[in-house]
């Protein structure tokens, strides 16, 4: 049992240990979605659904597991957990939101391989988080990938209209960029503690 | 489903050395970055994930390859994530086995690599295709790779931001060491700095470095092909 309030919990995961800027989780997103701001909306929206999904279902079989004591077993049911639950959501969206899910496109099925994901159930599970804990540590995840991701894609469509040196295409400029982002949030280490 | 004329073509140095630098994972095609800029605030962290990767990506890619006939196309994915998910599992038991000051430093990052997208890009890239000898010769070269990437960063890291290279002291005691290079943002920056050295020599050998034109910096967000 984890003795953090929930505040806490949401606070640290959203800004103090942001997963993209200070724990380096989903990065291949950050990097490769964060082109223009309204796919990057939808696909932090997008991921913060299946993170709070699978959170909640990890923690289900977590004890499941802990129960016949299979947690040898966790990794393997965990990804198994991910891969299902992004089916699920995409049924769901297909149902029920047909524009979202339009929307979303090739985002969807992508978020499986997303670190973060399996980041926040791999995480919870090691710092003995109870339900409350781990509903709140992945809403904050979620909210905390969405606000890098925004961030990233306002900044690199301002950069698109100025004029920058040759060597800077590819990813050499994204990773700057990140590097500054991930400084600024540097600032919010006062806030708690880090790791 | 096996590309024929693939597996006929031989075994040459290619295969191996390509992973090393002409395709380096990381800084060439942007894969599994996580562990890279995760892990490597020191040198003996990045090796230690480098041989662990190298140990997954051979043993995944060598058992993809030799079951690439019986898998069936349609849960090749799936399949591909339980064989990667196996061997992680073992290689994070082998970890808290050998070292557990290891183990920790390294925290849930060795259970991540089941995520990383190098492993199974691979698996889907090039072990469905090709022959069990071709497929181990080439993980290994990608996994060289992968290792000598996150040595770099690492070296540079640890240089700067500990003033030492392995644990020995470099610069003299008097060095004030730059804090944020083994802080979040230092793996970002220098990476981005590896990247911006690169994209410099890669430009000056073909000349395009002189004849910048004017479209050019539309290409901000356009992957290198």
């Amino acid at each position: 049992m984890n003795p953090e309030s929930l505040s806490f919990i949401f606070l640290n995961a959203f800004l103090i240990n942001n997963f993209v800027l200070a724990l380096f989780l989903g990065l291949c997103p950050f990097v490769g979605v964060s082109a223009k701001r309204d796919t990057a909306f939808n696909m932090a929206l997008a991921t913060a659904f299946v993170m709070f999904v699978s959170s909640t279902c990890a923690y289900a079989i977590n004890q499941v597991l802990i129960t016949y004591e299979l947690e040898f077993l966790r990794l393997i049911s965990y990804i198994a957990l991910i891969a299902s639950s992004v089916q699920l959501v995409e049924m769901i969206l297909k149902k029920f939101s047909p524009a979202l899910f339009r929307a979303l496109g090739i985002f969807l099925p992508l978020i499986t391989t997303n670190c973060a994901i399996l980041g926040v159930a791999l995480f919870q599970t090691s710092r003995g988080y109870d339900f409350l804990q781990s509903v709140s540590f992945s809403l904050g995840g979620g909210a905390g990938f969405g606000l890098a991701i925004i961030l990233m894609a306002g900044l690199r469509e301002k950069l698109e209209l100025s004029n920058l040196p040759n060597i800077t295409q590819a990813a050499a400029l994204s990773m700057m960029l990140a590097g500054i982002l991930s400084l600024t949030f540097m600032g919010f280490a006062g806030l708690g503690t880090t790791a | 489903m096996a590309n024929q004329n693939k597996e006929d073509t031989p075994i040459t140095m290619d295969v191996f050395t390509a992973g090393i630098w002409k395709e380096n994972p990381v800084f060439v095609m942007m894969l599994g970055l996580c562990p890279v800029l995760a892990v490597t605030n020191s040198v003996e962290n990045s090796l230690a994930m480098g041989l662990a990767s190298i140990f997954v990506l051979v043993c995944s890619n060598a058992l993809v390859s030799a079951l690439r006939n019986f898998i069936p196309k349609q849960v090749r994915i799936t399949t591909y994530i339980i064989i990667i998910a196996t061997f992680v599992t073992l290689v994070d038991y082998i970890i808290q086995a050998i070292s557990l000051d290891l183990y920790n430093k390294l925290g849930a990052f060795i259970q991540l690599i089941v995520v990383n997208c190098l492993i199974l890009g691979r698996a889907e890239a090039f072990a469905s295709k090709n022959s069990f000898g071709k497929s181990v010769i080439s993980a290994l070269g990608m996994g060289l790779g992968f290792t000598l990437a996150l040595v770099m960063l690492g070296g540079v890291r640890e240089l700067l931001g500990a003033g030492q290279l392995l644990g020995y002291q470099v610069f003299s005691l008097n060095f004030q060491p730059w804090i944020v290079m083994i802080l979040p943002p230092g793996g970002f920056i220098v990476l981005g700095s590896w990247l911006l050295l690169i994209n410099y020599f890669e430009q000056r050998k073909t000349g395009k470095l002189v004849a910048e034109d004017s479209a050019s910096h539309c290409t901000v967000s356009q992957p290198r092909s």
